[in-house]
C-alpha cells in the first residue's frame, strides 16, 4: 500500500486573530473617541521618559492613560505614575511584542469614554511588534539621536509600518555628534511622507509642536461626523 | 523572538484544518511569507519544528514562499516592484510611495497531505 501527497488550498491569514481582536479594538476606541497612540522604539531610546513628558503635559488640558509592555518588572509603571496618569504595566514574561489580546485583557474594567488619549508602549524592540496591529489611531517610532542615522534603513519594516517618527534626545546632538538631516532623509527613504518631529524630553524643546499635532488629531477624531 | 508565536499560529491552523477533513495526515505547510512581515526565515523553521512536537504535525515540512512587496506608484497609476526595502521608490520611475500592495501578508495557502491508496494492486 503507498500513499502520495496532494496539495489542498487554504489561504489562511496566519495572524487572523490578532487581526480580529484589533479591529474589536478599533472599534472601541471609535464608540469611546478616544485617540490611541502606540509607541515604539529600541531598548534605552528614552521611551518611558517621553511618554512621562507627554502624559505630564497633555494631563493639563486631556484625560490621559496609559499602558507599558514590558518583558519583565513594573519600574515604567511605577516611573510613569509620577505623571499622575492612570498607567497599568503590561508584563508579556518572555514575549518580545505586544498583542492585540494583551491590551484587551488589560482595559478590562477601564471606561474608555472618561478618557481623551491613551497611550501603548510597547516592548523595546524593533523587529517583532511591527506585524502586530494593537487598534491603534496612530503608530509612533521613537528614535534617540545616539543611535545612529541609519537606524531607519536597518529597521525599514518598523519605520514603514508607523504613522510618524520622532527622535528625540535632540538636547545630546552636539555632543554625539547627530546628524538631523541624514536622519530626515533615512525615514523619508524608507517611509516616504512621514511625519518627523525632532524634540527633547528633557528640556522639553520641540514638545509643543509634537503635542499640538495630537491635539490636532483628537479634534479631528472629534469632528462630526467624523468615522 | 515573535518566530515562536507564529509558527504556533501556524501550526494551530494546520491542525484545525486537518481535523475538519477527518483527521487527514499533514506532510508540509505551504507559507507566503511578505517581505515588510518582520519574520526571520531560519528562526520560523526551527520555531515549527518546535511547534509541531508533540503534536499530529511532527516532522511536517515548511515550505516558505517569499512575497516581495509591490507598491501602488501615483506617477505610473500601477502596481510596481520596490527599489529596495531601504528605498521606499517605483523601481520603474523613482517617484516615492507609501501605497503598499503586498509585501505584509502571512498566509497558510496549501497543505500538503498524503493520501492512501484504498485499493492498493
Amino acid at each position: 500500500m503507498g500513499s502520495q501527497p496532494r496539495l489542498i488550498e487554504v489561504r489562511k491569514n496566519v495572524l487572523k486573530q490578532n487581526d480580529m481582536t484589533a479591529r474589536a479594538l478599533r472599534d472601541q476606541f471609535r464608540a469611546a473617541g478616544v485617540f490611541v497612540v502606540s509607541l515604539v522604539s529600541s531598548p534605552g531610546s528614552g521611551k518611558t521618559m517621553f511618554l512621562e513628558k507627554t502624559l505630564t503635559r497633555l494631563r493639563q488640558s486631556y484625560r490621559v492613560a496609559a499602558l507599558v509592555g514590558d518583558l519583565a518588572t513594573e519600574n515604567d509603571a511605577i516611573r510613569l505614575a509620577r505623571s499622575q496618569a492612570p498607567v497599568k504595566q503590561i508584563t508579556t514574561g518572555t514575549l518580545c511584542h505586544l498583542e492585540a489580546a494583551m491590551v484587551q485583557h488589560a482595559l478590562e474594567g477601564w471606561d474608555l469614554h472618561n478618557l481623551d488619549f491613551l497611550f501603548i508602549e510597547n516592548v523595546g524592540n524593533l523587529v517583532c511588534p511591527s506585524s502586530y496591529d494593537l487598534g491603534e489611531d496612530l503608530r509612533l517610532v521613537l528614535i534617540s539621536v545616539t543611535e545612529g542615522e541609519d537606524k531607519p534603513l536597518k529597521y525599514p519594516t518598523i519605520f514603514n509600518s508607523a504613522d510618524v517618527a520622532v527622535v528625540t534626545k535632540m538636547d545630546l546632538a552636539s555632543a554625539v555628534e547627530f546628524d538631523w538631516h541624514s536622519t530626515h532623509s533615512n525615514i523619508q527613504a524608507v517611509r516616504p511622507g512621514m511625519t518627523v518631529f525632532k524634540l527633547s524630553a528633557k528640556t522639553g524643546d520641540g514638545m509643543d509642536e509634537y503635542l499640538s499635532f495630537l491635539a490636532a488629531h483628537l479634534a479631528r477624531l472629534r469632528e462630526p461626523g467624523a468615522i | 523572538m515573535h518566530e515562536l508565536s507564529i509558527a504556533m499560529s501556524i501550526v494551530e491552523m494546520a491542525q484545525e484544518e486537518a481535523e475538519e477533513r477527518g483527521g487527514v495526515q499533514i506532510s508540509a505547510v505551504h507559507l507566503k511569507l511578505g517581505a515588510l512581515v518582520g519574520v526571520v526565515k531560519e528562526a520560523l523553521f526551527s520555531s515549527y519544528e518546535m511547534a509541531c512536537q508533540d503534536t499530529p504535525l511532527s516532522g511536517s515540512r515548511l515550505v516558505i514562499e517569499d512575497s516581495p512587496v509591490v507598491v501602488f506608484c501615483p506617477q505610473c497609476q500601477a502596481q510596481r516592484a520596490l527599489s529596495s526595502l531601504q528605498l521606499f521608490y517605483c523601481a520603474e520611475c523613482g517617484t516615492p510611495t507609501s501605497e503598499i500592495v503586498q509585501g505584509r501578508e502571512i498566509e497558510v495557502t496549501a497543505l500538503e497531505i498524503q493520501e492512501w491508496a484504498h485499493n492498493p494492486v
